[in-house]
């Protein structure tokens, strides 16, 4: 795979003061919540010169969440392609079973820095929202999830993780009942509760500082697998792959490999069960740059910036919109994206779970079936690293239910 | 001068105050959303704010959300509704103004946006979502055509940011009465009163209140201390009885109400 073009003109130094990764990002939200933000963004600040914050930190990835999480060289996987070796970071094996949890215990560590007492949260996946509610009840603080009804049927055993978890879950009824919606509805919440409630982003999405925030948090998955690759086999990978719902994992994973520009990095976006719109979730495939959430990024808008329905089998990734440092990724030709369908994402499903004896989520399937493709295309002397970033078990009554509809 | 200018000399000199209806474009469809408008200026309403429905509006409640979706849901385009406010503008003798979504005027195009207002004789916008850092090209594309970019000040906003969007803001200053989301309420703060009367007396912009307004005694109390009001989910609510009730009735129901609230403002 060539080298992007233009990855000269992508810096590591974003985003500005105003939350602008070139021309996209910002902050476009109610007056309302700007004063929040800007408090946000202060107390983010402090924090990270603060080195009682980081050991925290440091602390709790280790002996909370079970940091670092290993970098496993997928061997069966790696013959069945017959091509580049696969290594497969494993954020599936943190507590909670997925990448979401290296944000959400950074932000409420924010929220007891603020003073703040009560957390809400959006859930796709409900990935998120448990990682929300595992953060909130380590650290006695009030916990409201809001997610959309559909997802709630997808990814049921999340729901009920939730709940045991002391958090409440509020279902969401409006538009497509889907990750999008629920975040209009937790900002709803935040416009009526800014002052005592600490909005826990689950992705590099929303207004300025969130999308820096989260990006910065979830980093810690790219720093280690820089540092783990050097170990293994004493040099970078050729290639890193990871999945784009909102783009945290893959902004964690990518953000310290960005100035490595002889590394190729591909974010692979949820291509649903074909291009027609409506099918997919693609933004940076299909879409156009528009405002959603807060962000100036690619969107799925209609020609009247009317926010359109996407389709994923994958309750993560199925979302309209993208985290804007992404957008300036493509637009720099640091990153390249794709797109995997439905069907594609259970074959390879499929094929870690039989060859390596582990079920990924049906988001992570997706940069594992982008990984197997590139891998049979390059020589064995290569290596692609992916984030494999969730665990699968909440998939697997949908799974079953998808099963004859997906798969050949 | 937009009209908007023009109108609040007028309101100040005769020591009147404006009340300011809400009103969501398309709910049930353009001919309904005509007539009330008209209606409402025929029953004395200084301006009407037309919503313009979005897909995601994450400041606004229930309500008036509700009517967002009925209107998209029967296939709502932005040029329909120019096209039917365009024709309305002639027949009133009070201003118009759009609420709508930056992401709608993103997507138009700014000046392309701007210069279909004027074109349709609609004086200006307010756009719920485009903070005043984010606002200056928009700013300018307005100043150019004389259209009023009404920015807004809230009870979260501290008082040296307030200051910094009046210096911005054009045609008036929205003051949101309460930190939230659209939607009558039954009480509004009590230090709504003299946060208005603070920021009255650091400009010479006119001042209006909106959100959670709904009965005459808000009126009352508030009328004193702002140059309008802007009543927008309770009407909204009432132009939703179309769906059960006839058109003649819920317009007469909406102008009745209006009625009510233009009399506790004298
Ligand atoms: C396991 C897993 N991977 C990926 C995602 C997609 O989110 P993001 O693109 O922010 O990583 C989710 C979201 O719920 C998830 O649960």
């Amino acid at each position: 795979m060539p080298t992007a073009p233009h990855a000269d003109s992508c810096s590591a130094n974003v985003p500005d003061a105003a939350g602008r990764f070139g021309k996209f990002g910002g902050r476009f939200v109610p007056e309302t919540l700007v004063h929040a933000l800007d408090l946000l963004a202060a107390e983010y600040d402090a924090a990270r010169q603060d080195a009682s914050f980081q050991a925290e930190l440091d602390e709790l990835l280790k002996n909370y969440v079970g940091r670092a999480s290993p970098l496993y060289f997928a061997k069966r996987l790696t013959e069945h392609c017959g091509g580049a070796e696969i290594w497969l970071k494993r954020e599936d094996l943190n507590h909670t079973g997925a990448h979401k949890i290296n944000n959400t215990i950074g932000q409420a560590l924010l929220t007891l820095r603020m003073g703040k007492k009560r957390v809400i949260a959006e859930t796709g996946a409900g990935q998120h929202g448990v990682a929300t509610a595992t953060a909130c009840a380590h650290f006695g603080l009030d916990c409201v999830v809001y997610m959309g009804e559909e997802d709630i049927r997808r990814q049921a055993p999340n729901v009920f993780s939730m709940k045991l978890l002391g958090a409440e879950v509020r279902p969401v009824t409006s538009g497509s009942r889907t990750l999008r919606d629920a975040i209009n509805e937790a900002m709803r919440d935040w416009m009526s509760s800014v002052e005592s409630t600490h909005y826990i982003l689950g992705s590099v999405v929303g207004p300025h500082p969130f999308p820096r925030i989260v990006r910065d948090f979830q980093s810690v998955i790219g720093r280690e697998t820089i540092q783990q690759c050097r170990e293994r086999f004493q040099c970078l990978p050729e290639v890193v792959v990871a999945c784009v719902g909102g783009g945290s994992n893959a902004a964690g994973m990518f953000y310290p490999f960005v100035e490595h520009s002889d590394v190729a990095l591909v974010g692979v976006e949820a291509g649903g069960r074909g291009n027609q719109p409506g099918d997919h979730a693609s933004p940076l495939t299909y879409g156009s740059p528009g405002v959603l959430h807060g962000s100036f990024s690619y969107v799925m808008q209609d020609e009247d910036g009317q926010t359109c329905d996407v389709h994923s089998m994958s309750a993560g990734l199925d979302y309209p919109g993208v985290g804007p440092e992404h957008s300036y990724w493509k637009e720099t030709g640091r990153v390249d994206y794709t797109s995997c369908t439905d069907k594609d994402a259970m074959n390879a499903f499929d094929a870690l779970a039989r060859l390596e004896g582990i079920l990924p989520a049906l988001e992570s399937s997706h940069a594992i079936a982008k990984a197997m493709e590139i891998a049979s295309q390059r020589s064995s002397s290569d290596r692609v690293a992916v984030c494999l970033s969730g665990r699968g078990d909440k998939d697997a009554a949908e799974i079953a239910r998808l099963k004859n509809d997906i798969t050949t | 001068m937009s009209a908007i200018d023009q109108l609040f000399i007028k309101l100040r000199n005769e020591n009147r105050k404006a009340l300011m209806p809400f009103v969501t474009a398309g709910d049930p469809d353009l001919d309904f959303t005509a007539a009330v408008i008209k209606e409402l200026v025929a029953r004395g309403a200084s301006m009407c704010e037309v919503g313009i429905p979005y897909s995601d509006p994450i400041a606004d409640g229930p309500v008036i959300q509700a009517s967002y979706t009925r209107a998209l849901d029967q296939g709502i385009k932005l040029a329909a509704i120019l096209e039917t406010l365009g024709k309305v503008t002639p027949q009133i003798s009070a201003p118009l103004v759009t609420m709508v979504s930056y992401a709608i005027i993103y997507r138009h195009g700014l000046e392309k946006y701007a210069d279909q207002l004027n074109q349709r004789g609609i004086a200006g916008m307010i756009v719920p979502d485009l903070p005043v850092e984010e606002s200056p090209s928009l700013a300018k594309v307005c100043k150019a055509r004389d259209l009023s970019l009404i920015q807004l000040v809230t009870p979260t906003t501290p008082k040296d940011r307030a200051l910094k969007i009046t210096e911005t803001s054009s045609g008036f200053l929205y003051y949101v009465s309460v930190a939230g989301i659209t939607g009558e309420r039954t009480e509004l703060p009590p230090e709504l009163l003299e946060r208005v009367g603070w920021l009255r007396e650091q400009t010479p912009l006119p001042v209006c209140i909106g959100f959670g307004i709904s009965q005459p005694e808000h009126v009352k109390r508030l009328a004193p201390v702002a140059d309008g009001l802007i009543v927008g989910s309770a009407i909204v609510r009432r132009m939703a009885n179309v769906a059960k009730s006839d058109r003649a009735s819920t317009l007469q129901e909406v102008g009745d109400y209006v009625a009510t609230l233009l009399e506790a403002l004298e």
